[in-house]
């Protein structure tokens, strides 16, 4: 068994584990190039309300030094939940580019 | 930044859920309450995609995938299991969307509360057989599409009425939440944890695809199906003590046409089959209040 970074690779049958059993987290799964528009946050508006990060179906809403929404872009698929329920709409959904 | 629920996360990111997820959303809000003493049981549902291919997991809790009918007879094995090693504090979960609840899990949910196992069960009720792409189940609501339903021949029976099924077991706890709203959810998960014997949760969550709907509109959805009384939040104990949460017994109920124009799968209906579905759904809420005594 191999690991290149959090992926795991087996080359050979017998590196199998003996059972189905997890090895490690989906975090090697980048999901942020799901995405068709990206959420940016207007530091200057947002209060802190933490109201995006408990609705975050992708745990992708962080808290920076501040203590203000910081968006992970590594896994945010950009579903737009946080910009729809942002009460001061400081969060805006802006279109990705290629 | 105010956190409102707990803080602790008990799940990775990068899993497969669509974006908008409410399925997804539902497990995080309740690991976080549940917390690192946990099983998970999954029977085939989303969430067996979900957690992502083998060797990997998107959960940092064990799990356990199991079969189709097995969920609720799964979990009281972990739990009989960990008991015998002295580990009675472990929480036993069985996570089963709608299919593997309303139709084909129903006996071993049944069998499990019959005999009061100390299990949670989890029913996160997208109201069709979304995995395998949108199939109706008992628990589709009447008149919505699904593609064994098309819009030319909707579905015309109501949803099966489960909370009713499970209360008439007299089980020691049950209560339907929602992820849109985490704190009462936070709130039962708490008063839950604390009893000995079968817990069981409805979380109704809204599914994008399935309903055809924005990403955008989960957590609005999930509220109005709340306030327009289409899924009220309520507590059962012991099969005969009923509490209301909301939307409040006092208020007026909101309209339900605000609900169904919102979703893609509703909008082939005409003006009497809303008028049928709000009759229909005043008539549940009455029969609810009766029941809580209010």
């Amino acid at each position: 068994m191999k690991r290149d970074g959090k992926k795991i690779i087996f080359e050979k049958e017998s590196d199998l584990p003996p059972n189905a059993m997890s090895l490690g987290t989906t975090e090697f799964n980048e999901t942020g190039s799901w995405r068709n528009e990206r959420p940016v946050v207007d530091k200057a508006k947002c209060i802190s309300c933490g109201i995006c990060w408990k609705y975050c179906p992708d745990m992708s809403i962080k808290e920076d030094s501040e203590g203000k929404a910081e968006i992970d872009y590594v896994f945010c698929k950009g579903c737009g939940i946080c910009a729809a329920e942002c009460p001061v709409k400081a969060i805006t959904m802006i279109e990705e580019e290629k | 930044m105010k956190y409102s629920i707990p803080q602790k996360e008990l799940m990775n990111p990068g899993h497969l859920a669509c974006q908008g997820c409410g399925g997804a959303l539902s497990l995080r809000l309740v690991l976080k309450t549940l917390g690192e003493n946990t099983i998970l049981t999954f029977p085939a549902c989303c969430w067996s995609v979900i957690d992502g291919p083998f060797p990997y997991s998107s959960v940092k809790v064990p799990l356990f995938h199991t079969a189709f009918e097995t969920a609720a007879i799964t979990a009281a094995g972990i739990k009989a299991g960990a008991k015998k090693v002295e580990k009675e504090y472990v929480n036993a979960v069985a996570w089963a969307g709608d299919g593997g609840t309303y139709d084909i899990g129903i006996q071993a949910l049944s069998g499990a509360a019959e005999r009061n196992d100390d299990i949670f069960y989890f029913v996160y009720d997208n109201e069709a057989y979304m995995n395998t792409g949108v199939q109706r189940s008992s628990a589709t609501p009447k008149g919505a599409w699904t593609t064994t339903t098309p819009t030319t021949f909707p579905k015309a029976e109501f949803k099966k009425d489960l909370d009713a099924i499970v209360a008439a077991h007299y089980v020691p706890y049950q209560a339907t939440a929602s992820p849109s709203y985490p704190e009462d959810l936070t709130k039962k998960l708490e008063k839950a944890v604390k009893i000995r014997g079968f817990k069981f949760f409805h979380i109704l969550a809204p599914c994008p695809p399935g309903w055809k709907t924005n990403p955008e509109d989960t957590i609005k959805l999930g509220k109005l199906a709340v306030e327009s009384g289409i899924f009220p939040l309520y507590e059962i104990e012991n099969g005969e003590k009923y509490t209301i949460n909301m939307p409040s017994p006092k208020k007026d109920l909101k309209p339900v046409n605000e609900y169904l124009t919102k979703q893609g799968r509703f909008r082939h209906l005409k003006e009497d089959d809303v008028k049928t579905i709000q009759e229909y759904v005043n008539k549940r809420w009455e029969k609810l209040k009766r029941l809580a005594g209010v």
